[in-house]
């Protein structure tokens, strides 16, 4: 049966080329993989090969021809012996894909209704004992929690085991869990982190401790080409179940390399989940939910608050979910909104504006993937200002994100523009005062309520 | 026709070498049907062919028990094929259709099967590594005697982090075979242009990793060092290092000129060493198959083929509510 070969489309960007050699004649017989032609693409100049086998019965398209269009017959290819037919067949147009079942949801995000619709409930019943433990300890438990409870679940880390952790976060796990769970590893953060999202692969539970989440840089591409994106490339077939975690952001007198705040470069990943507690109790409660969650989450800590203590309650399970925002304070003049140590900030200016009259509500987003900008709005509908705060750098910043989304969802309820506080933008310094100037400061956060209420 | 080696191997069984040839024939006809329908535009952007390195993953598969690992790079359409993946599955991928593996999201570098323990797929060079040894930390893990299988390249053996991985594996008897299937070029760079040493399954000695070096177009070759290193791997003994030499007919990708070596060298392999040539030889010399035989089976392999293509020309696109579904899994 006489078939046509076509011109080939030779990139990924092709749509007509010159057809600048023929390598076979009329009558020729071919195999498949035999170069029938050169072809000049928009790029280079290819060779095309053949294949079917057969008897080139006629030649439609003389070499040296330009712009031809991909997909147009350019000779005829019959069975030896066969007749080419008469009729030269007309330029093949190329075939369109079956039709996709239409969409049954809207691309484009629904507007949010007017008054959003939250989850206010209590972390924990009224009434729980509480107790002190500070944030390391708090974290300490949660994975050991979870460590009892599956048998999954395993740490890996420059010297989570027999040193106890650089900051002792993992202290005691390796005597509790032993050697086999509790896991030493070189220093390679590239290797290991390919290493642990391939144990989650294979149906491991891992939690990936990093000295800092500076030193992540070096797995990046493991965290989000390898973690992130798997469940979506293998159609939910496969993913990554498992948390890296570790210190974020500036310590004190560290300078650049290992002062940086990665909340907003990993916000930006779909894929990711991103947890960045406060407190130790939603350290705790967040950790443990995190390590039973499906998903590759990044849970951002932060080594200054390590050893601040907070009241954790007394319980046999407690976890907090994702996406559930907690207002610390309530107040009725301005919102002011952040995360992480950027709370400490936030809670500190709240308490002096209260000196001045100003009632702020504070909310801290905890986690940022999937991020609670319900509670914000709602809040600004009351407040009708809000100023944000981190310690990350201005641009691209979580506070961009939580403004836009204020002024599509909230803009007739604003009575003065957003006021993202955030770190300067620049690498920090060494130098105690000029790295003092570097971070967010409380009286930074202060201005910008005063300036956003006006007074 | 050239002078081709022949292996002896008086123990191998008819059955046996048809097989090799059935399973290496499929992946070279799919890849031309593939290379086709790339060219006719219903396959786009990146599409790698293992044309002239079936001997490859045919011979690595053939020792392999049910359980077993696999995890390569983006030239991975011979990888799936070999381990039982359906070919129209496999093709639907490849025109980005709702029957793909992937429902249409991965695309040819992206393709996994939990049922056939393929992992992927993946297109960032060398990052299969480490995960590959990770996929053989969690079966050490859980004890229970599997062993991976990771392919790489000639290119991607000059990866950081291949090496912070041989180290890891080494150090913690990970049950992994490092496959370093060298085709001799990196995309366009030549290996000696690329790579200090000759010989990459030598660099696994500064970890104490053994390995060999194994004629990669002689499958029944291929097939023995698989199982010397597999028996290796599940004695307990850590990783395995096994550099295929082996050699690609066609470009790196579709859109490869092909400027940086003659038409007469791939003709050279492509008579003298083709790895499917040698076992119909096999077969023909040895008394195994007749003429007629093998052209049936060549019959039946376009028919497999057809079929793969036209399922993934009808297969329709994914419906636009997939752009959303698999991001997260429920927690």
């Amino acid at each position: 049966m006489a078939t046509e070969i076509l011109m080939p489309a030779l990139s990924p960007t092709m749509e007509e080329g010159t057809l600048a050699k023929w390598l076979v004649n009329e009558g020729d017989t071919v195999s498949s993989g035999d170069i029938l032609a050169e072809i000049e693409t928009d790029k280079a100049t290819m060779e095309f090969e053949a294949v079917d086998e057969g008897v080139i019965g006629k030649i439609l398209i003389a070499e040296g021809t330009e712009g031809v269009k991909v997909n147009t017959a350019i000779a005829i290819l019959v069975e030896d012996g066969e007749e080419v037919p008469a009729e030269a067949p007309a330029a093949a147009t190329a075939e369109p894909a079956p039709a996709a079942a239409p969409a049954p949801v809207a691309a484009a995000a629904a507007p949010a209704p007017a008054a959003p619709d939250t989850d206010s409930s209590p972390d924990w019943p009224e009434g729980t004992a509480m107790k002190s433990q500070t944030v390391r300890e708090a974290l300490r438990d949660a994975m050991a929690e979870e460590m009892r409870g599956d048998e999954d679940v395993y740490l890996m880390g420059e010297e989570v085991a027999e040193y106890q952790g650089a900051y002792k976060v993992s202290q005691g796990l390796l005597d509790e869990f032993g050697a086999k769970r509790v896991i030493d590893t070189p220093i390679t953060e590239h290797g290991f982190a390919g290493i642990a999202v391939g144990a989650a692969f294979g149906g491991l539970k891992p939690i990936v401790e990093f000295m800092t989440f500076n030193f992540a840089m070096q797995a990046i591409d493991h965290i989000i080409n390898s973690a992130a994106k798997t469940l979506y490339m293998s159609g939910g077939q496969m993913g990554a179940p498992m948390v890296f975690r570790g210190p974020n952001g500036a310590a004190a007198r560290v300078a650049a390399q290992h002062s940086q705040d990665y909340a907003a470069w990993y916000m930006h990943v779909p894929g990711l989940k991103v947890a960045m507690p406060y407190s130790a109790s939603d350290a705790k409660g967040l950790l443990k939910s995190a390590i039973r969650d499906p998903n590759p989450v990044i849970f951002l800590e932060n080594e200054i608050l390590y050893g601040r203590a907070f009241d954790v309650p007394v319980m046999d399970d407690f976890t907090i979910p994702f996406g559930k925002a907690r207002i610390w304070r309530e107040g009725s003049d301005v919102t002011i909104v952040s995360f992480g140590i950027g709370m400490q900030y936030a809670l500190e200016a709240a308490d002096k504006l209260a000196e001045d009259g100003i009632s702020a509500e504070v909310i801290d987003l905890r986690t940022l993937r999937p991020v609670d900008t319900g509670t914000v709005i709602k809040s600004i509908m009351k407040t009708n200002r809000c100023v944000t705060v981190e310690e990350g750098w201005p641009r691209a910043s979580v506070g961009n994100y939580i403004s836009s989304v204020i002024m599509q969802e909230a803009f007739d309820w604003l009575d003065a523009p957003v006021i993202n506080c955030t770190g300067k933008d620049v690498p920090m310094p060494y130098a105690a005062n000029l790295e003092k100037h570097a971070l967010i400061t409380t009286d930074e956060v202060i201005g910008a309520v005063k300036q956003v209420t006006y007074r | 026709m050239a002078a081709r080696k022949t292996t002896k191997k008086s123990n191998i069984s008819a059955e046996e070498l048809t097989g090799y040839y059935r399973d290496m024939l499929l992946i070279r006809r799919f890849e031309e049907k593939a290379g086709q329908l790339y060219g006719m535009g219903l396959i786009g952007g990146f599409c790698h062919l293992y044309i002239g390195q079936e001997a490859v993953v045919v011979g690595l598969e053939a020792a392999t028990e049910e359980g077993d690992k696999r995890i390569t790079s983006y030239r991975d359409h011979g990888h799936m094929l070999a381990c039982g993946m359906e070919p129209g599955g496999v093709m639907a991928e490849l025109t980005g259709r709702e029957g793909g593996l992937s429902k249409g999201k991965g695309g040819s570098m992206h393709m996994f099967s939990k049922e056939k323990h393929f992992y992927g797929g993946h297109g960032i060079v060398g990052a299969q590594v480490p995960l590959g040894a990770g996929l053989a930390f969690a079966d050490k893990y859980k004890e229970n005697g599997r062993v991976t299988f990771t392919y790489f390249g000639d290119g991607a053996a000059n990866q950081g982090q291949v090496y912070e991985t041989f180290n890891m594996a080494a150090l913690w008897d990970l049950p992994v075979v490092f496959v370093i299937e060298n085709n001799q070029y990196a995309m366009g760079t030549a290996q000696k242009r690329s790579t200090s040493t000759p010989d990459l399954w030598t660099r696994g000695a500064a970890f104490g990793i053994a390995g060999e070096a194994v004629d990669g177009m002689d499958v029944l070759a291929v097939k023995a060092a698989s199982e010397k290193a597999i028996a290796h791997c599940r004695a307990g003994k850590g990783p395995y290092i096994l550099e295929v030499k082996t050699y690609r007919y066609r470009g790196h990708s579709m859109s490869d000129p092909a400027k940086y070596r003659t038409r007469e060298e791939v003709q050279k392999v492509r008579e003298e060493k083709d790895a499917i040539e040698h076992v119909r030889d096999l077969l023909l010399q040895g008394g195994h198959a007749t003429e007629d035989k093998l052209k049936a089976i060549d019959k039946e392999i376009k028919a497999v083929v057809n079929q793969a293509a036209d399922f993934a020309r009808e297969s329709p696109e994914p419906a636009l509510d997939e752009l959303w579904t698999d991001i997260y899994a429920e927690a």
